[in-house]
């Protein structure tokens, strides 16, 4: 077989795939394995082909996806932890034309700014918020999260999560389902390419509710893994997400244009 | 057109906010201060101006809203009294380190804790030094009249606007709850989004194609920037303290002694000042209308031209007083009175002070 040089195979006819121009030059700040890198992407590739770069503002939150802003490539503002849907509320509220989204882990959305969550969902803010629920504190090392299973280990739960000493995980995607401000609201994962596709749609959904006016939150949950944290292979990290995260978080839609499924 | 009305400090206010142009006033109710939303919901603004006003669920949720609506190059304010100030010290932090203009009231009442609903300016620590995390101060301004309460709305969006930085109107539950005449100001019209565009190219209104994406952030995980940009507020604070100071000074000329005070202690003080000259007792008022920057410039001059003492008072246990001794450094003699807890000192009970711990001291 005669030698093939690059010349011979960076020819347009011979591209598959290009990342979206939304996506920043930058190196992700993510563990290899991690689903966060997938989740950006594909909310910049719907953003990019919903033509809506131009008047869409993004809020990154406190956690692993502190520094969303230096790989999406668009408006940003950082939120301080918890604080994301009160941000996303003033943008939208002085700029309504604008498409406004947040984007934050479980403890950030879950635990800390519970309150900023369920009020922004209840007076049925037109924003979309998307959700990362890897079950555990990534950034800080790997400590218990509110969405932290029943048995799972972590940092601050060393011999697993006890539901007598340390609570029960919060399913807050079921809780803002039930207000009246959510229109939208679904979990999905981005561990297979059939799911990355299925998120992709749901996000797309979601900014077209909000592009379209559609009343309330729309509210993507992705359920995704955490090896680092987990301490497993991204590999076994997922196998494990499928055996005792998704029984307990199931996938699918909870709510679809204003009404329950 | 300018409009002759009697109004609480807190109507006068919010009414101001209107006026001034503003987009936006995010809120959450406390005592006493809830008049100004009070005010702006039953006003309408949406209606005479466009500007959204919404009660939100929480002060922390509050001062988020304006954080974001400010980072969007909107003109924001909120308002609120000292245990409510308190929660929004993290958002006005991220509001200082990102740089944003943003306007906000603190009627304070008595603390610590949930304290008590009456005045107070026991909140001048946190207003001055900095109330939340980091290295950053905010422009203070303190009115002694309803009139100040409307008209430092209108110069505070200005400073705001012109430094990038929160400015604080540190209010009381006197000024806040007493009715005065007031002069409003004639409405300044809100801008335009294409205005904003074109005056704001740091806030994040979406990206243009051919344009630098613009963000929002206090973070920089690298310590040389961040000092970098420490280094840049510090210049910021400097300006600030060299070109905005602004103080009243009244019957200082041929005074032997001054009383140093600020919003309501300053129109009580006035009144000591009066009885005082009347027992032929030679004193002045240097009213503080800057908390940060503090005249520590002129302060200092004047004990260099035979004050022979400063009587700061507050209602506070002392805190004002101790930048009066930073800026007297020990060439007059400095002493503080002041009731505290709710209680509002009498102008009887100033010149006593004076008396006995200036004159007689």
């Amino acid at each position: 077989m005669a030698d093939i040089t690059l010349d011979q195979i960076i020819k347009p006819e011979n591209l598959v795939y290009t990342k979206t121009k939304l996506m920043t030059d930058k190196v992700l700040s993510y563990c290899p394995g991690c689903g966060h890198g997938t989740a950006h992407r594909i909310t910049m590739e719907v953003i990019e082909e919903l033509g809506l770069e131009e008047q869409t503002i993004g809020i990154a939150p406190v956690g692993c996806s502190v520094l969303a802003y230096e790989f999406m490539n668009i408006d940003m503002q950082q939120a301080a932890h918890g604080r994301a849907p009160a941000v996303a509320t003033g943008i939208k509220r002085v700029w309504p034309d604008k498409i406004v989204f947040s984007y934050q882990g479980d403890g950030d959305l879950a635990a800390i700014g519970t309150n900023e969550t369920i009020h922004a969902c209840n007076r049925g803010e037109n924003i979309v918020i998307i959700f990362i629920n890897n079950g555990i504190y990534g950034m800080t090392g790997g400590q218990m999260a509110p969405t932290t299973l029943i048995g799972m280990k972590s940092s601050t739960s060393p011999f697993g999560r006890d539901a007598q000493r340390m609570g029960n995980p919060l399913k807050i995607t079921e809780l803002v389902a039930q207000l009246p401000g959510t229109y939208f609201v679904t979990r999905q994962a981005v561990h297979t390419p059939a799911n990355v596709r299925k998120t992709k749609r749901a996000i797309k959904k979601a900014f077209e509710n909000q592009r379209d006016g559609k009343p309330g939150v729309s509210f993507v949950e992705i359920v995704s893994n955490c090896n680092s944290g987990w301490k497993m292979t991204p590999r076994d990290a997922n196998t494990w997400m499928e055996e005792n995260m998704f029984p307990f978080y199931p996938l699918g839609d909870i709510k679809v244009d204003g009404k329950l499924v | 057109m300018s409009e002759l009305k009697l109004m609480k400090g807190n109507e006068a206010l919010a009414e101001a906010a209107i006026r001034a142009g503003a987009d936006a006033y995010f809120g959450y109710p406390i005592t006493p201060q809830s008049e100004v939303i009070e005010y702006l919901m039953a006003e309408k603004p949406h209606e005479r101006t466009g500007m959204v006003v919404l009660q939100a669920e929480s002060e922390i949720a509050a001062i988020n809203m304006v954080y974001g609506a400010a980072g969007a190059g909107k003109k924001v304010m909120t308002s609120s009294s000292s245990p409510g100030i308190s929660l929004k010290q993290e958002g006005i932090s991220y509001i200082a380190g990102a740089e944003l203009p943003c306007l906000y009231a603190n009627v304070v009442r008595g603390g610590p804790g949930l304290g008590t609903i009456q005045p107070s300016q026991a909140d001048y620590f946190q207003s001055t030094k900095g109330g939340g995390h980091g290295d950053y101060r905010q422009i203070v301004l303190a009115p002694a009249s309803v009139q100040e309460m409307a008209d430092f709305v209108k110069d505070g969006f200005e400073l705001a606007f012109k430094y990038r930085i929160p400015v604080l109107i540190l209010s009381d539950g006197v000024i806040g709850q007493m009715m005065e005449k007031v002069e409003l100001f004639d409405p300044i019209p809100r801008l335009t989004d294409a205005e904003i565009n074109e005056k704001y190219p740091w806030a994040t209104t979406g990206k243009k194609s051919g344009t630098e994406r613009r963000i929002i952030t206090s973070l920089d995980l690298d310590s040389h920037k961040m000092e970098e940009h420490n280094h840049k507020l510090q210049a910021k604070y400097k300006e600030i303290t060299e070109k905005e100071v602004r103080y009243e000074l009244i019957d200082c000329d041929d005074a032997e002694y001054v009383i140093v005070a600020y919003g309501s202690s300053a129109r009580i003080a006035q009144k000591a000042v009066r009885l005082a000259r009347a027992k032929g007792i030679k004193v002045g008022l240097f009213r503080l209308i800057t908390l940060f920057p503090f005249p520590s410039v002129k302060m200092h001059e004047m004990c260099g031209k035979g004050i022979k003492g400063f009587l700061a008072v507050e209602m506070s246990s002392g805190q004002m007083v101790e930048d009066v001794r930073l800026a007297v450094n020990g060439c007059s003699k400095v002493a503080h009175f002041g009731r505290y807890g709710g209680i509002v000192h009498t102008p009887e009970e100033v010149l006593e002070a004076l008396e006995q711990k200036i004159i007689g001291g």
